[in-house]
């Protein structure tokens, strides 16, 4: 399942509703992206995180499929939050649930990584000196060719 | 056909979309991006360097040689940069 919203999300109430009545489930993987107060040596007042309505949807949906597709999962969930976001603020949060931990903590990681380089999502940082539009890092294509 | 400018390009070239009909030798993406780096100040600025342009076709990515077609939604952005 995935989900693209503007409004906070709860992770702990996010992995019950995922796991309630389940009895196959062994192992339950979760990541929470937060924003951090400082990019590098500049403090961050916020965010304001733009999207490709559509396209997100598409590609989270796709890149979910790609984990069902390598990993033997129960279930799934990743929301991604967009709109202006502060420091301390959940951005993203991916959860992955196997009958064993190996494949939910891989998928987990899988997931994070691809979305990073795959979800049309992008970061304007609000800082002392104006707006900054975040520049995407060559370790987050090295972290998605792991899985390639 | 319909184009949608995300980010920095949608700040540089200062609209988010528009409806544009190019001419007719240009067939492919890369094409469609070097029609597009002439239009004016904003953007040549965006596309310049080539290697920091990413290209959705009707919502996948794609790569210049991708051929165009007159109903085409085509969405160009930098690389991404969310989780």
């Amino acid at each position: 399942m995935i989900r693209v919203q503007r409004e906070d999300f709860d992770p702990g109430a996010e992995m019950a509703a995922l796991t309630r009545g389940r009895h196959d489930i062994g192992g339950v993987a979760c990541f929470v992206g937060l924003v951090r107060d400082m990019a590098g040596e500049k403090p961050i007042r916020a965010m304001t995180l733009e999207h490709y309505p559509g396209m997100t949807e598409k590609k989270l949906t796709e890149i979910e499929a790609e984990a069902h597709r390598r990993w033997p999962l129960q279930a799934s969930l990743v929301i991604h939050r967009f709109g202006r976001l502060e420091p301390g603020d959940r951005i993203v949060l991916v959860i992955t649930a196997s009958a064993h931990r190996q494949a939910a903590l891989e998928s987990c990681q899988f997931l994070i990584d691809w979305l990073k380089t795959d979800a049309p999502f992008w970061k304007l940082e609000e800082t002392p000196s104006g707006g900054e539009w975040v520049s995407a890092r060559d370790s987050d294509e090295s972290a998605k060719k792991r899985w390639l | 056909m319909k184009l949608l400018y995300f980010a920095l390009f949608r700040a540089r070239i200062g609209r988010g979309e528009e409806e544009l009909a190019p001419p007719a030798e240009v067939r492919t993406v890369g094409g469609l991006v070097d029609w597009l780096a002439q239009r004016g100040p904003g953007y040549r600025a965006a596309l310049a360097d080539r290697r920091l342009v990413r290209v959705a076709v009707n919502q996948d990515y794609v790569d210049f040689d991708h051929p165009l077609a007159a109903n085409d939604e085509i969405a160009l952005f930098p690389p991404v940069t969310g989780g």
